[in-house]
Protein backbone atom coordinates (compact mmCIF):
# COMPACT_ATOMS: atom_id res chain seq x y z
CA UNK A 1 0.00 0.00 0.00
CA UNK A 2 2.98 2.18 1.04
CA UNK A 3 4.88 1.20 -2.32
CA UNK A 4 1.53 2.25 -4.31
CA UNK A 5 1.14 5.68 -2.75
CA UNK A 6 5.20 6.45 -3.32
CA UNK A 7 4.43 5.63 -6.83
CA UNK A 8 1.36 7.46 -7.10
CA UNK A 9 3.35 10.15 -5.85
CA UNK A 10 6.46 10.19 -7.75
CA UNK A 11 4.62 10.26 -11.33
CA UNK A 12 2.48 13.28 -10.10
CA UNK A 13 5.53 15.14 -9.49
CA UNK A 14 6.65 13.97 -12.52
CA UNK A 15 3.59 15.08 -14.34
CA UNK A 16 3.67 18.54 -12.71
CA UNK A 17 7.20 19.58 -13.13
CA UNK A 18 6.78 18.19 -17.27
CA UNK A 19 3.57 20.60 -17.28
CA UNK A 20 6.14 23.32 -15.42
CA UNK A 21 8.45 22.87 -17.88
CA UNK A 22 6.17 23.31 -20.99
CA UNK A 23 4.83 26.41 -19.89
CA UNK A 24 8.06 27.74 -19.18
CA UNK A 25 10.47 26.81 -22.11
CA UNK A 26 7.06 26.61 -24.50
CA UNK A 27 8.05 24.44 -27.13
CA UNK A 28 5.70 23.87 -30.23
CA UNK A 29 3.23 21.13 -29.24
CA UNK A 30 4.41 18.70 -31.15
CA UNK A 31 7.90 19.01 -30.06
CA UNK A 32 6.75 17.96 -26.50
CA UNK A 33 2.95 18.47 -25.65
CA UNK A 34 1.68 19.14 -22.01
CA UNK A 35 0.79 16.17 -20.03
CA UNK A 36 -2.92 17.42 -20.06
CA UNK A 37 -3.24 17.80 -23.87
CA UNK A 38 -1.82 13.78 -23.95
CA UNK A 39 -5.02 12.92 -21.21
CA UNK A 40 -7.35 15.17 -23.51
CA UNK A 41 -5.70 13.15 -26.53
CA UNK A 42 -5.73 10.02 -24.94
CA UNK A 43 -9.87 10.77 -23.83
CA UNK A 44 -10.46 11.58 -27.86
CA UNK A 45 -8.68 8.44 -29.50
CA UNK A 46 -9.67 5.89 -26.44
CA UNK A 47 -11.45 3.88 -28.92
CA UNK A 48 -8.77 4.17 -31.53
CA UNK A 49 -6.39 2.82 -28.44
CA UNK A 50 -8.49 0.35 -27.29
CA UNK A 51 -8.68 -0.99 -30.38
CA UNK A 52 -5.15 -1.17 -31.30
CA UNK A 53 -4.41 -2.25 -27.54
CA UNK A 54 -5.93 -5.34 -27.87
CA UNK A 55 -3.82 -6.32 -30.69
CA UNK A 56 -0.74 -5.70 -28.89
CA UNK A 57 -1.85 -7.30 -26.34
CA UNK A 58 -2.74 -11.03 -28.04
CA UNK A 59 0.44 -10.62 -29.75
CA UNK A 60 2.21 -10.47 -26.02
CA UNK A 61 -0.18 -13.19 -24.79
CA UNK A 62 0.61 -15.84 -27.76
CA UNK A 63 3.97 -14.77 -27.69
CA UNK A 64 4.36 -14.95 -24.25
CA UNK A 65 3.05 -18.57 -23.74
CA UNK A 66 4.90 -20.21 -26.55
CA UNK A 67 7.94 -18.18 -25.31
CA UNK A 68 8.31 -19.47 -22.25
CA UNK A 69 7.08 -23.44 -23.19
CA UNK A 70 9.76 -23.48 -25.59
CA UNK A 71 12.71 -22.30 -23.59
CA UNK A 72 11.25 -24.48 -20.97
CA UNK A 73 11.48 -27.36 -23.10
CA UNK A 74 14.90 -26.42 -24.47
CA UNK A 75 16.38 -26.01 -20.63
CA UNK A 76 15.16 -29.14 -19.92
CA UNK A 77 17.11 -30.94 -22.93
CA UNK A 78 20.33 -29.13 -22.24
CA UNK A 79 19.84 -30.65 -18.61
CA UNK A 80 19.25 -34.03 -19.61
CA UNK A 81 21.07 -34.85 -22.65
CA UNK A 82 24.77 -33.25 -22.41
CA UNK A 83 25.26 -33.55 -26.27
CA UNK A 84 22.30 -31.42 -26.32
CA UNK A 85 24.09 -29.00 -24.05
CA UNK A 86 27.67 -29.19 -25.97
CA UNK A 87 26.00 -28.30 -29.30
CA UNK A 88 22.85 -25.92 -28.95
CA UNK A 89 24.88 -23.41 -25.63
CA UNK A 90 27.18 -21.99 -27.84
CA UNK A 91 24.35 -21.57 -30.85
CA UNK A 92 22.05 -20.03 -28.04
CA UNK A 93 24.97 -17.91 -26.88
CA UNK A 94 25.87 -16.84 -30.66
CA UNK A 95 21.88 -16.03 -31.86
CA UNK A 96 21.94 -13.75 -28.60
CA UNK A 97 24.94 -11.58 -30.47
CA UNK A 98 22.23 -10.70 -32.94
CA UNK A 99 19.98 -7.71 -32.40
CA UNK A 100 16.24 -8.84 -32.66
CA UNK A 101 15.89 -5.53 -34.24
CA UNK A 102 17.86 -6.47 -36.75
CA UNK A 103 15.76 -9.91 -37.65
CA UNK A 104 12.61 -8.14 -37.43
CA UNK A 105 12.24 -6.54 -41.10
CA UNK A 106 13.30 -10.17 -42.37
CA UNK A 107 10.39 -11.56 -39.74
CA UNK A 108 8.08 -9.61 -41.78
CA UNK A 109 9.65 -10.16 -45.29
CA UNK A 110 8.83 -14.02 -43.97
CA UNK A 111 6.12 -13.72 -42.00
CA UNK A 112 4.05 -11.18 -43.39
CA UNK A 113 2.82 -7.85 -42.01
CA UNK A 114 0.05 -9.94 -40.16
CA UNK A 115 0.25 -11.02 -36.19
CA UNK A 116 2.70 -14.15 -36.88
CA UNK A 117 5.85 -11.95 -37.92
CA UNK A 118 4.73 -10.02 -33.86
CA UNK A 119 4.30 -13.38 -32.09
CA UNK A 120 7.44 -14.28 -33.58
CA UNK A 121 9.69 -11.47 -32.54
CA UNK A 122 7.91 -11.71 -28.95
CA UNK A 123 8.92 -14.93 -28.85
CA UNK A 124 12.34 -14.74 -30.08
CA UNK A 125 12.95 -11.96 -27.41
CA UNK A 126 12.13 -14.20 -24.36
CA UNK A 127 12.97 -17.52 -25.48
CA UNK A 128 16.79 -16.65 -24.15
CA UNK A 129 16.27 -14.99 -21.00
CA UNK A 130 13.78 -18.30 -19.76
CA UNK A 131 15.69 -20.74 -20.98
CA UNK A 132 19.15 -19.54 -18.97
CA UNK A 133 17.24 -18.56 -16.03
CA UNK A 134 15.54 -22.29 -16.34
CA UNK A 135 18.78 -24.20 -16.93
CA UNK A 136 20.72 -22.30 -14.37
CA UNK A 137 18.17 -23.66 -11.80
CA UNK A 138 18.41 -26.61 -13.22
CA UNK A 139 22.25 -27.06 -12.91
CA UNK A 140 22.98 -25.36 -10.01
CA UNK A 141 20.45 -28.12 -7.64
CA UNK A 142 22.82 -28.53 -4.42
CA UNK A 143 25.20 -31.38 -4.81
CA UNK A 144 24.41 -32.35 -1.68
CA UNK A 145 20.73 -33.17 -2.65
CA UNK A 146 21.85 -34.93 -5.53
CA UNK A 147 24.45 -36.91 -3.29
CA UNK A 148 21.64 -38.29 -0.67
CA UNK A 149 19.38 -39.25 -3.60
CA UNK A 150 22.56 -41.33 -5.20
CA UNK A 151 22.64 -42.88 -1.58
CA UNK A 152 18.54 -43.53 -2.29
CA UNK A 153 19.12 -44.91 -5.68
CA UNK A 154 16.64 -42.78 -6.91
CA UNK A 155 16.60 -42.43 -11.06
CA UNK A 156 17.55 -39.73 -13.40
CA UNK A 157 14.10 -39.34 -14.35
CA UNK A 158 12.77 -39.12 -10.38
CA UNK A 159 15.42 -36.62 -9.55
CA UNK A 160 15.02 -34.42 -12.06
CA UNK A 161 11.54 -34.32 -11.19
CA UNK A 162 11.34 -34.26 -7.60
CA UNK A 163 14.83 -32.10 -6.95
CA UNK A 164 15.98 -30.57 -10.05
CA UNK A 165 12.53 -28.89 -11.66
CA UNK A 166 11.22 -27.87 -8.02
CA UNK A 167 14.62 -26.32 -7.29
CA UNK A 168 15.04 -24.42 -10.24
CA UNK A 169 11.65 -22.81 -9.68
CA UNK A 170 12.89 -19.52 -8.24
CA UNK A 171 14.74 -18.95 -11.03
CA UNK A 172 12.41 -19.98 -13.58
CA UNK A 173 9.93 -17.08 -12.06
CA UNK A 174 12.74 -14.68 -12.25
CA UNK A 175 13.32 -15.74 -15.97
CA UNK A 176 9.68 -15.96 -16.65
CA UNK A 177 8.98 -12.34 -14.89
CA UNK A 178 11.57 -11.15 -17.08
CA UNK A 179 9.52 -12.39 -20.30
CA UNK A 180 7.05 -10.32 -19.36
CA UNK A 181 8.47 -6.63 -19.43
CA UNK A 182 11.02 -8.34 -22.80
CA UNK A 183 7.33 -9.37 -24.81
CA UNK A 184 6.00 -6.40 -25.08
CA UNK A 185 9.25 -4.94 -26.23
CA UNK A 186 9.19 -7.78 -29.04
CA UNK A 187 5.74 -7.50 -30.28
CA UNK A 188 5.95 -3.43 -30.59
CA UNK A 189 9.58 -3.55 -32.48
CA UNK A 190 7.69 -6.15 -34.64
CA UNK A 191 4.72 -3.51 -35.65
CA UNK A 192 6.99 -0.90 -35.96
CA UNK A 193 8.80 -2.48 -38.48
CA UNK A 194 6.12 -4.01 -40.38
CA UNK A 195 1.99 -3.77 -39.93
CA UNK A 196 -0.89 -2.31 -39.89
CA UNK A 197 -2.66 -2.54 -36.07
CA UNK A 198 -1.12 -2.73 -32.61
CA UNK A 199 0.06 0.28 -30.21
CA UNK A 200 3.63 0.15 -32.08
CA UNK A 201 1.71 1.03 -35.95
CA UNK A 202 -0.30 3.97 -34.16
CA UNK A 203 3.02 5.32 -32.42
CA UNK A 204 4.49 5.45 -35.87
CA UNK A 205 1.21 6.68 -37.43
CA UNK A 206 0.71 9.24 -34.73
CA UNK A 207 4.62 10.25 -35.14
CA UNK A 208 4.04 10.60 -38.90
CA UNK A 209 1.43 12.94 -38.70
CA UNK A 210 2.75 14.98 -35.79
CA UNK A 211 0.26 14.20 -33.86
CA UNK A 212 2.43 13.84 -30.67
CA UNK A 213 0.31 14.08 -27.93
CA UNK A 214 -1.22 11.06 -29.41
CA UNK A 215 1.63 9.29 -29.67
CA UNK A 216 2.81 9.90 -26.27
CA UNK A 217 -0.52 8.36 -25.01
CA UNK A 218 -0.40 5.15 -26.70
CA UNK A 219 2.94 5.17 -25.15
CA UNK A 220 1.53 5.47 -21.45
CA UNK A 221 -0.70 2.76 -22.35
CA UNK A 222 2.16 0.71 -23.57
CA UNK A 223 3.66 1.08 -20.16
CA UNK A 224 0.67 0.70 -18.34
CA UNK A 225 -0.12 -2.42 -20.08
CA UNK A 226 3.29 -3.88 -19.61
CA UNK A 227 3.48 -3.07 -16.06
CA UNK A 228 -0.05 -4.89 -15.29
CA UNK A 229 1.20 -7.85 -17.33
CA UNK A 230 4.33 -8.23 -14.85
CA UNK A 231 2.06 -7.35 -12.05
CA UNK A 232 -0.45 -9.80 -12.77
CA UNK A 233 2.06 -13.01 -13.98
CA UNK A 234 4.10 -12.19 -10.12
CA UNK A 235 1.37 -12.41 -8.39
CA UNK A 236 0.14 -16.01 -10.36
CA UNK A 237 3.40 -17.16 -9.87
CA UNK A 238 3.52 -16.06 -6.26
CA UNK A 239 0.45 -18.00 -5.29
CA UNK A 240 0.64 -20.92 -7.40
CA UNK A 241 4.22 -22.07 -6.60
CA UNK A 242 4.65 -20.16 -2.72
CA UNK A 243 5.88 -23.20 -1.24
CA UNK A 244 9.19 -23.50 -3.80
CA UNK A 245 9.70 -19.65 -3.50
CA UNK A 246 9.25 -19.01 0.29
CA UNK A 247 11.91 -21.21 1.49
CA UNK B 1 14.32 -56.63 -1.52
CA UNK B 2 17.21 -56.06 0.07
CA UNK B 3 18.99 -58.17 2.68
CA UNK B 4 17.73 -56.67 6.11
CA UNK B 5 20.80 -58.57 7.94
CA UNK B 6 23.44 -56.04 8.53
CA UNK B 7 26.68 -56.84 7.20
CA UNK B 8 29.98 -56.34 8.71
CA UNK B 9 32.44 -53.88 5.96
CA UNK B 10 36.00 -53.77 5.92
CA UNK B 11 38.12 -51.31 4.34
CA UNK B 12 41.74 -52.11 3.55
CA UNK B 13 44.37 -49.67 1.37
CA UNK B 14 45.87 -46.20 0.95
CA UNK B 15 43.30 -43.20 0.59
CA UNK B 16 45.23 -40.19 -2.02
CA UNK B 17 44.29 -37.24 -3.43
CA UNK B 18 45.73 -35.83 -6.24
CA UNK B 19 48.54 -33.77 -4.58
CA UNK B 20 48.89 -35.60 -1.28
CA UNK B 21 48.75 -38.71 0.75
CA UNK B 22 45.53 -38.77 3.25
CA UNK B 23 45.97 -41.70 4.93
CA UNK B 24 48.59 -44.50 4.22
CA UNK B 25 47.25 -47.60 4.75
CA UNK B 26 44.21 -47.49 6.40
CA UNK B 27 42.45 -51.09 8.01
CA UNK B 28 39.02 -50.29 9.34
CA UNK B 29 36.78 -52.85 10.50
CA UNK B 30 33.13 -51.77 10.86
CA UNK B 31 31.21 -55.01 12.83
CA UNK B 32 27.52 -55.15 12.34
CA UNK B 33 25.27 -54.62 15.09
CA UNK B 34 27.17 -52.16 16.47
CA UNK B 35 28.75 -48.20 16.14
CA UNK B 36 31.86 -47.99 14.93
CA UNK B 37 33.56 -44.23 14.81
CA UNK B 38 36.17 -42.52 12.91
CA UNK B 39 37.59 -39.88 15.37
CA UNK B 40 39.70 -37.37 14.07
CA UNK B 41 40.29 -33.90 13.76
CA UNK B 42 38.32 -31.55 11.55
CA UNK B 43 39.45 -31.44 8.01
CA UNK B 44 41.58 -34.85 7.67
CA UNK B 45 38.97 -36.53 5.59
CA UNK B 46 36.66 -38.64 7.77
CA UNK B 47 33.35 -37.88 5.74
CA UNK B 48 35.36 -38.43 1.98
CA UNK B 49 35.80 -41.87 4.05
CA UNK B 50 31.91 -42.28 5.00
CA UNK B 51 31.58 -41.00 0.73
CA UNK B 52 33.75 -43.64 -0.87
CA UNK B 53 31.85 -46.55 1.57
CA UNK B 54 28.69 -44.51 0.35
CA UNK B 55 30.09 -44.79 -3.36
CA UNK B 56 29.67 -41.43 -3.73
CA UNK B 57 32.17 -39.26 -6.20
CA UNK B 58 35.14 -37.98 -4.39
CA UNK B 59 37.92 -35.67 -5.07
CA UNK B 60 39.98 -39.19 -3.78
CA UNK B 61 41.37 -42.39 -5.19
CA UNK B 62 41.17 -45.25 -3.00
CA UNK B 63 44.17 -48.30 -3.55
CA UNK B 64 42.54 -51.28 -1.99
CA UNK B 65 39.16 -52.56 -1.26
CA UNK B 66 36.15 -51.83 0.47
CA UNK B 67 34.27 -55.24 1.28
CA UNK B 68 31.41 -56.53 3.11
CA UNK B 69 31.14 -60.18 4.74
CA UNK B 70 28.56 -61.02 2.73
CA UNK B 71 29.93 -60.51 -0.49
CA UNK B 72 26.98 -58.16 -1.66
CA UNK B 73 27.49 -54.16 -3.02
CA UNK B 74 27.22 -52.20 -0.12
CA UNK B 75 26.48 -48.59 -1.59
CA UNK B 76 22.89 -49.70 -2.56
CA UNK B 77 21.94 -50.57 1.05
CA UNK B 78 23.46 -47.77 2.77
CA UNK B 79 21.27 -44.48 4.26
CA UNK B 80 23.56 -40.97 5.20
CA UNK B 81 22.79 -38.99 7.91
CA UNK B 82 24.76 -35.59 7.85
CA UNK B 83 25.39 -32.13 10.30
CA UNK B 84 23.34 -30.15 7.49
CA UNK B 85 19.71 -32.09 7.84
CA UNK B 86 19.88 -32.43 4.11
CA UNK B 87 16.11 -32.01 4.32
CA UNK B 88 14.07 -30.67 0.99
CA UNK B 89 12.84 -27.09 1.82
CA UNK B 90 10.07 -27.15 -0.41
CA UNK B 91 8.49 -30.75 1.22
CA UNK B 92 6.72 -30.93 4.71
CA UNK B 93 8.24 -33.02 7.22
CA UNK B 94 6.26 -35.91 5.87
CA UNK B 95 6.89 -35.94 2.16
CA UNK B 96 10.70 -35.69 2.88
CA UNK B 97 10.17 -38.69 5.40
CA UNK B 98 9.26 -40.90 2.13
CA UNK B 99 11.71 -38.70 -0.28
CA UNK B 100 13.66 -42.17 -0.64
CA UNK B 101 10.54 -44.07 -1.99
CA UNK B 102 9.58 -40.97 -4.26
CA UNK B 103 12.90 -41.11 -5.33
CA UNK B 104 12.59 -44.76 -5.95
CA UNK B 105 9.32 -44.80 -7.32
CA UNK B 106 8.21 -47.60 -4.94
CA UNK B 107 4.95 -47.76 -2.77
CA UNK B 108 5.39 -47.26 1.07
CA UNK B 109 2.99 -48.18 3.37
CA UNK B 110 1.72 -45.00 5.13
CA UNK B 111 0.43 -46.49 8.61
CA UNK B 112 4.90 -47.57 8.53
CA UNK B 113 5.61 -43.73 7.60
CA UNK B 114 3.28 -42.29 10.20
CA UNK B 115 5.09 -44.77 13.36
CA UNK B 116 7.84 -43.54 12.18
CA UNK B 117 7.14 -39.79 12.16
CA UNK B 118 5.22 -40.85 15.49
CA UNK B 119 8.37 -42.43 17.35
CA UNK B 120 10.91 -39.40 16.07
CA UNK B 121 7.99 -36.87 18.27
CA UNK B 122 7.02 -35.10 14.83
CA UNK B 123 3.33 -36.05 14.63
CA UNK B 124 2.53 -32.37 15.45
CA UNK B 125 5.13 -31.04 12.76
CA UNK B 126 4.36 -33.27 9.86
CA UNK B 127 2.62 -31.19 7.67
CA UNK B 128 5.19 -28.68 8.58
CA UNK B 129 7.97 -27.08 6.11
CA UNK B 130 11.67 -27.25 7.10
CA UNK B 131 12.01 -23.94 7.62
CA UNK B 132 9.42 -23.97 10.45
CA UNK B 133 11.08 -26.34 12.23
CA UNK B 134 13.79 -25.94 15.03
CA UNK B 135 17.41 -27.24 14.62
CA UNK B 136 16.16 -30.27 16.53
CA UNK B 137 13.00 -30.90 14.76
CA UNK B 138 15.06 -30.85 11.74
CA UNK B 139 17.51 -33.36 12.84
CA UNK B 140 14.51 -35.63 13.83
CA UNK B 141 12.85 -35.52 10.77
CA UNK B 142 16.61 -36.58 9.25
CA UNK B 143 16.24 -39.53 11.55
CA UNK B 144 12.98 -40.14 10.54
CA UNK B 145 13.83 -40.19 6.38
CA UNK B 146 16.80 -42.98 7.50
CA UNK B 147 14.64 -45.08 9.09
CA UNK B 148 12.07 -44.59 6.75
CA UNK B 149 14.57 -46.18 4.25
CA UNK B 150 15.40 -48.98 6.75
CA UNK B 151 18.87 -50.10 5.12
CA UNK B 152 21.29 -52.13 7.17
CA UNK B 153 24.24 -50.02 6.94
CA UNK B 154 24.20 -45.94 8.18
CA UNK B 155 26.51 -43.87 7.93
CA UNK B 156 26.39 -41.09 10.29
CA UNK B 157 28.05 -37.77 9.45
CA UNK B 158 28.44 -35.37 13.01
CA UNK B 159 24.82 -35.59 12.72
CA UNK B 160 24.39 -34.02 16.75
CA UNK B 161 27.03 -31.09 15.59
CA UNK B 162 24.81 -28.37 14.76
CA UNK B 163 23.10 -29.21 17.86
CA UNK B 164 22.70 -27.48 22.05
CA UNK B 165 23.21 -29.72 24.63
CA UNK B 166 19.64 -30.19 25.71
CA UNK B 167 18.49 -31.30 22.26
CA UNK B 168 21.73 -33.21 21.85
CA UNK B 169 21.09 -35.59 25.10
CA UNK B 170 17.90 -36.49 23.30
CA UNK B 171 19.00 -36.67 19.71
CA UNK B 172 21.88 -39.59 20.79
CA UNK B 173 19.66 -41.09 22.68
CA UNK B 174 16.85 -41.45 20.36
CA UNK B 175 18.97 -42.75 17.12
CA UNK B 176 20.76 -44.79 19.49
CA UNK B 177 17.77 -46.89 20.51
CA UNK B 178 16.44 -46.70 17.02
CA UNK B 179 19.21 -47.78 14.86
CA UNK B 180 19.70 -50.85 17.01
CA UNK B 181 20.53 -54.28 14.89
CA UNK B 182 22.07 -51.79 12.12
CA UNK B 183 25.81 -51.76 11.25
CA UNK B 184 26.43 -47.64 12.10
CA UNK B 185 29.89 -45.95 11.22
CA UNK B 186 29.75 -43.00 13.05
CA UNK B 187 31.65 -39.59 12.21
CA UNK B 188 32.76 -37.12 15.04
CA UNK B 189 35.13 -34.72 16.05
CA UNK B 190 34.04 -35.37 19.89
CA UNK B 191 35.46 -37.60 22.13
CA UNK B 192 32.62 -37.53 24.16
CA UNK B 193 30.24 -39.00 21.88
CA UNK B 194 32.59 -41.93 20.48
CA UNK B 195 33.09 -43.02 24.09
CA UNK B 196 29.21 -43.23 25.18
CA UNK B 197 28.38 -44.49 21.55
CA UNK B 198 30.40 -46.60 20.38
CA UNK B 199 32.30 -50.50 20.40
CA UNK B 200 35.16 -49.84 18.22
CA UNK B 201 36.67 -46.56 17.67
CA UNK B 202 39.21 -45.33 14.90
CA UNK B 203 41.60 -42.84 15.46
CA UNK B 204 42.32 -41.18 12.04
CA UNK B 205 45.35 -39.39 11.33
CA UNK B 206 48.38 -38.39 8.54
CA UNK B 207 50.40 -40.52 9.38
CA UNK B 208 48.84 -43.56 11.06
CA UNK B 209 44.98 -44.74 11.72
CA UNK B 210 44.86 -46.43 15.01
CA UNK B 211 42.19 -48.71 16.50
CA UNK B 212 41.38 -47.58 19.95
CA UNK B 213 40.22 -49.17 23.10
CA UNK B 214 36.61 -48.48 23.82
CA UNK B 215 34.40 -49.19 26.91
CA UNK B 216 32.50 -52.93 27.31
CA UNK B 217 28.85 -53.39 26.10
CA UNK B 218 26.01 -51.97 26.82
CA UNK B 219 25.67 -49.17 25.25
CA UNK B 220 24.54 -46.04 25.15
CA UNK B 221 26.64 -44.97 28.58
CA UNK B 222 25.00 -41.98 30.31
CA UNK B 223 26.26 -38.64 29.84
CA UNK B 224 27.68 -38.44 33.19
CA UNK B 225 29.82 -42.32 33.51
CA UNK B 226 33.04 -41.78 34.97
CA UNK B 227 34.79 -44.46 32.31
CA UNK B 228 33.30 -42.09 29.79
CA UNK B 229 34.73 -39.05 30.92
CA UNK B 230 38.41 -41.13 31.90
CA UNK B 231 38.00 -42.50 27.89
CA UNK B 232 37.24 -39.43 26.82
CA UNK B 233 40.67 -37.89 27.69
CA UNK B 234 42.36 -40.28 26.72
CA UNK B 235 40.95 -39.97 23.40
CA UNK B 236 41.17 -36.23 23.60
CA UNK B 237 45.19 -36.27 23.57
CA UNK B 238 45.51 -39.23 20.83
CA UNK B 239 43.22 -37.08 18.30
CA UNK B 240 45.88 -34.04 19.46
CA UNK B 241 49.42 -36.18 18.88
CA UNK B 242 47.66 -37.87 15.62
CA UNK B 243 47.36 -34.28 14.11
CA UNK B 244 50.61 -32.96 14.93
Amino acid sequence: MKAIIYIVCTFLSIFFFWELAVRLANPPPYILPTPYSVLVAFKENSQLIYEHSIVTIVEVLIGLTIGIILGMITALTLEIFVTARLILRPLLIFSQSIPVFAIAPLLTLWLGYGILSKVVMAILIIYFPVTSAFHDGLSQTPKRYLDLAKTMRGTNRRNLLYLKIPHSIPSLCSGIKLASVYAPIGAVIGEWVGSSQGLGYLMILANGRVKTDLMFASLFTLGILSITLFGLISYLLQISLSKYLKA
Amino acid sequence: MMSSISPSIELIGSVRSESEVLFGDLRLAVRANQWTCLLGASGIGKSTILRLIAGLPTHVKLDGSIKSNDHLPISNRVSYMAQNDLLIPWATVSANVSLGNKLRGEKFSPEKKLKIIEKVGLMDHKKKYPFQLSGGQRQRAALARTLMENTPIVLLDEPFGSLDSNTREEMIDLTFESLKGKTVLFVTHDPHEAARLCESIYILGRQKTTSNRSLKPPFPKTYSDKLVFDLQYSLLEKIKSNRS
